[in-house]
């Protein structure tokens, strides 16, 4: 007999965890929205701030609120810092340099991190009970129904940001043409610095729930590798396509390691959202709600 | 170094595309060949010789990736895959088929070519980042593959031992006949990039690197070259796969993860993109660097840190090196340690005079 209870249990917990990895997701999509730039260090944004946090709660025994607000600001003064000594040089180079230098800064967090806190893994409590919340057949863990919540409400503020707000139209226009931006009056390295900063702030909201999920050590960092198939499905620069991106890539990925990790013994989890990211590519390379980018010479 | 190309007057295209351009070149080669060829194994004892035999690895491994990076533009971040598809490949022809080296190893490097076109495919579509992303993908998914099929893997941890290859009934086994051994597909690998790129394929890459719309304008099958250039670069990949599974006795996917694409980005990005002679410098630089790391600091380590402590040190600082290191040579100075090695011979070439 078919268990729908287990599918249930596999598909909530799905929508749950790819509602967050839907935040981190945005954090990437703010960055190419505005920007252009390709963010290859996300999961190390997320992993550092966890780390911050972690220790602040830890080994200095602040309370969460504050070790949280020192993260969050911490990490916009990162982004600011980020955009002026490394981005800013590399304007109007090709994608791969880009690319590359965000390579390169995830390899200089990936050993910054525990060079400067240790290799072992942190726990990062929160006043968040274990205990599953248990709603009909469902079982849930609290955090993830937190983590869920603070993504919706962090996209559905950038969202607003976007379309409503003088500084969120100015930034769609920076994303658009850059020149035409400039000779509007934007003051474009403004905004760039400033889309940083926003990713900064989500990977520090990231890095919170995250790791209070999974623990803080460097792989806390290989969050990171799941935003690629959730962007790539929602379409780069659609703040809907990362949440819709996010809750396929949670969904599949857990139904694919519910039912096919016993017959290959484990590892379905991380292989399953990239089939299906090579799938889209091949079908609809600029995703569900993206863009279509047509080249002129 | 000091020579004047006074009266070196070339006629023809042929003559200025030819693999010497300059008499001292031939001269310069030779000198570089009687170094490697017979100063070089009479002076060192196998610990260098060691180190200098990770380097030959690394050397084609990083001029393979050079091909498809920095002369035909297309990013690609599962190398480490491609190596791992060809050691595999040629682990299991030469275990459960007995084949000689000198068959595994070009077998192995097609298999990986062949893996490399099916990776390569989308390229047409996408680009830029999406490609980055799609051989991000390949990259996860042959690691996975490979972990996950005990029939290419040989079951318990993912590893296949393989004979020392032999070359008439005579097993290369010490460091300095691996050395020898090596050092031959080195020069192979840098004769062929060398004149690749001379020839009509190199230009229809570098065509494609620079605008690949004009490139298609001008009457380049673009899917073609770029397919090609997969292939080429996957087969080197391939083969550094198979000299290392040689040179280490066992196949392995650890030593072809996702950190290994990375190392070899970071070769061709810190020697100079576009560039053989750069892919020589970044495979040397970068695989000197651990090394120079851990010398420092288990020599002058325990000055500052506890013994414990240098050991956690060690692989952080490499990382933080490295990415640094990457950075700093894409803001600072984008055509890397060839340009560097450029200015400085410029500078001798009319020395003492200014200009």
């Amino acid at each position: 007999m078919f268990d729908w209870q287990f599918l249930c249990l596999l598909v909530s917990n799905g929508v749950l965890l790819g509602l967050m990895y839907a935040l981190i997701a945005l954090g990437f999509v703010l960055v190419y929205k505005a920007t252009d730039a390709i963010n290859f260090a996300q999961g190390e944004f997320v992993m550092i701030a966890g780390f911050a946090v972690a220790v602040l709660i830890g080994s200095h025994g602040a309370p969460w609120w504050l070790a949280a607000a020192v993260a969050v600001a911490g990490m916009i003064a990162f982004g600011f810092g980020l955009e002026r000594v490394v981005l800013r040089p590399l304007l109007g180079r090709p994608v791969v340099a880009v690319i590359m230098a965000t390579i390169g800064l995830a390899a200089v967090l990936r050993g910054l991190g525990p060079l400067m806190w240790g290799a072992e893994t942190r726990s990062l409590p929160l006043p968040i009970s274990d205990e599953p919340v248990i709603i009909g057949p469902l079982l849930i863990a609290p955090i993830e129904l937190v983590g869920a919540a603070v993504s919706l409400l962090f996209l559905a503020g950038f969202s607003w940001f976007f379309f409503k707000s003088r500084q969120g139209v100015a930034m769609r226009a920076v994303a658009d043409d850059q020149q035409v931006a400039m000779a509007m009056g934007i003051n474009v390295e403004r905004y760039f610095a400033l889309a940083w900063a926003m990713a900064g702030v989500v990977s520090a909201l990231g890095g919170i729930v995250w790791g209070n999920l999974l623990g803080v050590d460097v792989h806390l960092a290989l969050v990171g590798f799941k935003v690629f198939p959730v962007v790539i499905l929602g379409g780069l620069d659609s703040i809907p396509g990362a949440i819709v991106g996010g809750l396929i890539v949670g969904v599949v990925e857990n139904v694919a390691a519910g039912y096919v990790d016993p017959l290959v013994g484990g590892g379905t989890k991380d292989f399953a959202p990239y089939v299906l990211m090579i799938i889209a590519l091949m079908f609809r390379p600029y995703g569900i709600f993206g863009k279509r980018a047509i080249e002129r010479l | 170094m000091i020579h004047r190309e006074c009266g070196v007057l070339h006629t023809t295209y042929a003559a200025d595309m030819a693999l010497f351009p300059l008499p001292i070149a031939r001269k310069s080669v030779a000198a570089i060949g009687v170094l490697f060829l017979v100063l070089v194994p009479i002076a060192l004892d196998q610990y260098y010789l060691s180190i200098l035999n990770l380097i030959f690895i690394a050397i084609v491994g990083a001029i393979g990736l050079n091909i498809l990076v920095g002369y035909t533009g297309q990013i690609s971040v599962g190398h480490g895959a491609f190596m791992s598809v060809g050691a595999y490949a040629a682990a299991n022809l030469a275990v459960r088929l007995g084949f000689p080296f000198w068959l595994s190893l070009p077998l192995g490097g097609l298999t990986a070519a062949a893996v490399g076109v099916v990776v390569g495919i989308p390229s047409l579509r996408i680009k830029g980042l999406y490609l980055a992303i799609a051989t991000l993908a390949a990259q996860f998914i042959i690691e996975w593959v490979i972990n996950h099929f005990t029939w290419i893997s040989g079951g318990v941890q993912a590893s296949i031992e393989v004979p020392r290859p032999s070359l008439f009934g005579h097993a290369i086994a010490s460091q300095r006949e691996m050395y020898f051994f090596l050092l031959l597909f080195v020069v192979l690998a840098i004769a062929a990039a060398l004149n690749l790129m001379r020839s009509r394929i190199g230009r229809a890459f570098i065509a494609i690197r620079d605008r690949d719309i004009a490139a298609q304008i001008i009457g380049i099958d673009i899917f073609r070259y770029k397919l090609l250039a997969f292939a080429i670069s996957s087969f080197y990949a391939g083969v550094t796969g198979v000299l290392y599974t040689y040179y280490l006795g066992i196949a392995n996917y650890e030593q072809f993860q996702i950190g290994v694409s990375i190392d070899y980005l970071a070769m061709i990005i810190i020697g100079g993109l576009g560039s053989v002679l750069g892919s020589v410098f970044g495979a040397i630089f970068v695989t000197l660097l651990p090394i120079a790391i851990r010398w420092v600091m288990e020599s002058f380590g325990d000055l500052l840190f506890s013994p414990a402590a240098v050991h956690n040190l060690i692989p952080n600082l490499r990382l933080i090196l490295f990415g640094s290191l990457i950075i700093f040579f894409l803001v600072v100075e984008p055509e890397g340690l060839n340009r560097l090695w450029r200015n400085i011979r410029n500078y001798f070439r009319v020395w003492p005079f200014a200009y």
